[in-house]
């Protein structure tokens, strides 16, 4: 279970400067994703999911800047290494698919040609070998009649096509690890869960770990073997995928397995309570106090620290560490 | 009872334009048009949600839009509380309106950026009632007060609100005019996880307290199965299976509805896993195939399929259109 | 029943004050608070011309005729000894007139016909296209020639001259605005609850076109300031002695090669500021009014 971390994030802090003061999009978080492993980031909007997935490829964009921590991958800190060194790792070793995969094509190139463009760039094959490991490359993704397709343009695939040419353009230099934002938010069920099929299968084939980030939990069960929840940008807790469901014990992951309806069953359905606080400012302390029935004054004064409950699981909570939040 | 609304073979059809339809004119003899919806039949019952569902280009959107008239029907019968309603000019269809309301998708688009809260969910009175401004603006503020939003929300403008405001907002509109049945066009679809929780608990009291009738539509099953009462499964135009919610989750008989379902990912580890897919994807609704629509994709086809598919009902209230249940 | 009621988020206000985040924003845009400052001055100045001016702008001095810089004639004089600071000030009266009364006429119309064209689309969408293409056909300077030339060359016809010409950018420009709106939800949703199709154009869709229309029409009235400039430098615009800064640089051009520089210098920069600030002012006003740029960036 304890293989070795491909990327190793540690109190990772975000700040952006707005006019009207410091958002702390990313509160000290921290967390790994392991060798061959799908680790699931989840949290709603505005969690700091999108944004912490962005510091790991160095790419915030001003006014946002990284305030703390560190991002160790091969065990060099991502932050501190020069530009161009960043460069080499960026693409190559790290990749990364969006949740708009048909604005992320150029629309002017034939999808083929884009594919194997990177062989070129990126393995220095020759015009005619990449041209042949673009369409190995178009197979491995699943795209039927790849010699056909890779002479089509972007605006002929659908959305679950474009997705997978972006998986296949991702996957041309063997990253170590794969970061998928919402790979399937805006697809269809039945092509979504295509893509979350190609996804983990990917995984296993070609050994690349992959971060998926997304705010549907039934994406998380099916797909990840374990998961970090966020809540306004702070880690609350991390476990294997069967024990966050089976044992979840920060009170949101617990909220938030309740909020959701079911296809399988009938449930009673409860909100989680209040709303996601402002980052603006934000007080210290856990910034789930507002909304947790366990809330006492210290959850308001000081940040609780990872602790295990069970192997693997850990959970950032004081009402759990007192053991005044029972098990559900 | 009788029904409040009765859809009778409704058919929606977009014609194309563009060179390139001419051309596929000049080849085929006859104008090329997108069949969005094709012969769709339907009652919603007093009180009643009736799910809708599908996948993109289904063309359930279109039944909502024919519904309260954004696009006008191509054929077929729109029965609203016994009167026909498809055929009636557009100042006999506004005496509808306060009665056929609707909610869009996207909580910030359909909200007017220029508008205060208060304008815009008092503009189906000023349109639809003699209403004085002062009776307005107290009714107005109790439906706002009704969906969980303050008085004080009313001077606010969208861009000032969260996205479950807005949402509530929509809602208020709809709602401000009484009206019988609300066209819901995935309401929640564009909600984070604990708003969507909070919509639909609050679409589902306000159904209970006024008897209002929703259609549902929606591409999110689990919602729906939380919601609706009757389930419709809609492919390239045409319903394809429909039956009380539990039996249609439980026993889906239709291969489509049955990939669908095991198309969604259930947010447990251990739930067990249909791998039943079709292969291929959604054909586009100009080139229709004769017989069953599916007939390309699913994995049972037979030589039957090609025929026209029969609208069996194979339990008690469920019916299905496949050659093979 | 569980708890539906969401706790309203706060405004974003408390943290600080309204004037507050307008002085940011101006900071952030310094320069077109600079433009925007000159105009206001300058529309102040020609106002106030009659007080402002130090001489009569057509009052003659033979004695001070042709003299430069000086503490009498800040600015100079021409070869009547009009003082060529009060010629400039009482210029800007017409400069602006013509600049902004252009800009509106163009826009009105430009407006109500893009409307129509955007509200009924097809054949009445096609007729007016293709007239609008006739008059793009023409280059915006020959056409303003053209019809100064034909009507005589009044402050009126000038005006005239430069709002017809800029019709087409503000028909195009609110009809691509409508058709993009009129696909947006809100307008559906306006539609369902039964707007008739007038209150459909005036309170849900033409005031959410007004940010490109306030950006266009602002950087349109440097440009009819340049067209008229240049109307009255080839002779074709308003006539002396009438002062108008572009006939002033025509007529203050002859006296370059004898070394009366100030004639030709002056009435130039105030042109070239003026057309600046409005540029710079437009080029503000684009970023004031991107929703993008509002509250948190």
């Amino acid at each position: 279970m304890n293989a070795a971390s491909v990327v190793d994030v540690r109190g990772l802090s975000v700040r952006f400067a707005s006019d009207r003061g410091e958002i702390e999009a990313v509160d000290a978080a921290s967390f790994d994703v392991r060798e061959g492993e799908i680790l699931g980031l989840v949290g709603e909007s505005g969690s700091g999911k999108t944004v912490t997935a962005t510091a790991i490829l160095r790419l915030i964009r001003k006014p946002g800047r990284q305030t703390g921590g560190s991002i160790l991958f091969d065990g060099r800190d991502l932050a501190r290494i020069p530009e161009d060194e960043l460069q080499q790792i960026r693409g190559a070793k790290i990749a990364m698919i969006s949740q708009t995969p048909r604005t992320s094509l150029n629309p002017l190139i034939t999808v083929g040609r884009q594919v194997a463009r990177l062989f070129q760039l990126h393995a220095g094959l020759s015009a005619a070998d990449s041209r042949k490991r673009a369409l190995e490359m178009l197979t491995l993704v699943g795209i039927p009649e790849p010699e056909r397709r890779a002479r089509q343009y972007a605006h002929q695939f659908s959305g679950g096509m474009c997705q997978r040419v972006m998986i296949a353009m991702a996957l041309t230099t063997s990253p170590r690890l794969l970061i998928a934002d919402e790979p399937t938010t805006g697809l269809d069920v039945s092509t979504a869960a295509r893509i979350l099929d190609l996804l983990r299968d990917l995984g296993a084939r070609t050994g690349a770990s992959i971060l998926l980030i997304t705010h549907d939990l039934g994406v998380v069960a099916t797909t990840c073997q374990r998961v970090a929840v966020m809540h306004a940008g702070q880690v609350v807790e991390i476990a294997p995928v069967r024990s966050l469901f089976r044992q979840p014990a920060h009170p949101y992951t617990r909220a938030l397995v309740r909020s959701i309806p079911r296809i399988d069953r009938e449930i009673v359905m409860e909100p989680v309570p209040g709303s996601v606080p402002s980052l603006l400012n934000p007080p210290a302390g856990c910034r789930y106090a507002g909304r947790c029935p366990w809330v006492e004054d210290r959850c308001r004064r000081e940040k609780p620290a990872m602790t295990p409950v069970a192997p693997e699981h850990f959970v950032a909570c004081f009402a759990v560490e007192d053991g005044r939040a029972a098990a559900v | 009872m009788p029904p409040l609304c009765e859809v009778a073979g409704l058919k929606t059809h977009f014609p194309l334009r563009g060179p390139a339809a001419w051309l596929r004119a000049l080849k085929d003899g006859k104008p090329p048009v997108v069949r969005a919806v094709d012969g769709v039949s339907f009652t919603l019952d007093p009180g009643e949600t009736v799910g809708l569902v599908g996948e993109s280009g289904c063309g359930k959107s279109t039944v909502a839009r024919t519904l309260v008239r954004l696009v006008p029907p191509t054929a077929g019968s729109i029965r609203f509380d016994g009167e026909e309603i498809s055929t009636l000019s557009d100042s006999g269809f506004n005496k509808v309106r306060p009665d056929l309301q609707m909610v869009f998708q996207d909580p910030t688009a359909s909200l007017n950026p220029r508008l205060s809260v208060r304008r815009m969910v008092g503009e189906p009175l000023k349109l639809h009632t003699r209403l004085s401004p002062a009776e307005r603006r107290e009714r107005t503020d109790a439906v706002l007060e009704e969906v969980g939003l303050g008085a004080d929300l009313a001077d606010r403008y969208a861009h000032e609100l969260s996205g479950g405001q807005r949402q509530r907002v929509n809602i208020a509109r709809a709602l401000v005019t009484n009206p019988r049945l609300l066209v819901l066009d995935e309401p929640t679809s564009a909600l984070d996880v604990s708003l969507r929780a909070r919509v639909i608990l609050l679409l589902e009291e306000l159904r209970q307290r006024h008897g209002l009738s929703y259609l549902f539509i929606s591409h999110d099953l689990a919602t729906v199965r939380y919601l609706a009462s009757r389930v419709a499964v809609m492919y390239l135009g045409v319903i394809v299976e429909e039956a009380p919610a539990g039996e249609l989750f439980d026993h889906p008989t239709h291969p489509y509805t049955r990939a669908l379902l095991a198309a969604v990912p259930v947010p447990d580890p251990d739930a067990p896993r249909d791998p039943f897919v079709l292969s291929g994807e959604i054909p586009s609704p100009i080139d229709i195939p004769a017989g069953c629509r599916l007939r390309a994709r699913c994995p049972m086809a037979q030589p039957v399929c090609a025929e026209p598919v029969p609208w069996r009902e194979v339990a008690p209230g469920h019916f299905a259109a496949c050659h093979l249940v | 029943m569980a708890d539906i009621t969401e706790t309203p988020i706060p405004l974003l206000r408390p943290a600080t004050s309204t004037m507050r985040l307008v002085w940011l924003r101006i900071r952030r845009n310094w320069l077109s608070a600079i433009a925007l400052a000159i105009i206001v001055a300058m529309i102040l100045v020609a106002l106030g011309a009659d007080w402002i001016a130090p001489y009569e702008p057509d009052a003659t001095d033979p004695d001070a005729a042709l003299q430069s810089m000086s503490w009498h004639h800040w600015l100079g004089t021409d070869i009547y000894g009009r003082d060529l600071l009060s010629r400039i000030i009482h210029a800007a009266r017409v400069d602006l007139t013509v600049a902004f009364g252009a800009t509106a006429v163009a826009l009105a119309i430009g407006s109500a016909i893009g409307a129509i064209a955007g509200h009924y689309r097809g054949l009445v969408d096609l007729v007016i296209m293709r007239c609008v293409d006739s008059v793009m056909a023409f280059p915006a300077f020959i056409l303003a020639m053209a019809i100064t030339a034909a009507l005589g060359n009044s402050v009126g016809n000038v005006l005239l001259a430069i709002a017809i010409t800029q019709i087409p950018t503000y028909l195009r420009l609110i009809r691509g605005e409508i058709f993009r709106i009129r696909e947006m939800e809100y307008a559906d949703a306006a539609r369902v609850v039964g707007n008739p199709a007038w209150r459909i154009m005036f309170i849900h869709l033409l005031p959410n076109c007004l940010p490109p229309i306030i950006v266009q029409a602002t950087l349109a009235m440097g440009y009819a300031l340049l067209t008229m400039s240049a109307l009255s430098f080839i002779g074709l615009g308003i006539q002396p002695p009438q002062s108008e800064w572009g006939s002033m640089t025509a007529e203050g051009a002859q006296y370059i090669v004898t070394g009366e520089w100030w004639l030709f210098l002056f009435p130039g920069l105030a042109i070239v500021i003026m057309v600046l600030a409005f540029n710079l002012v437009g080029d503000g006003l684009r970023d004031f009014l991107d929703p993008r740029m509002r509250g948190v960036r």
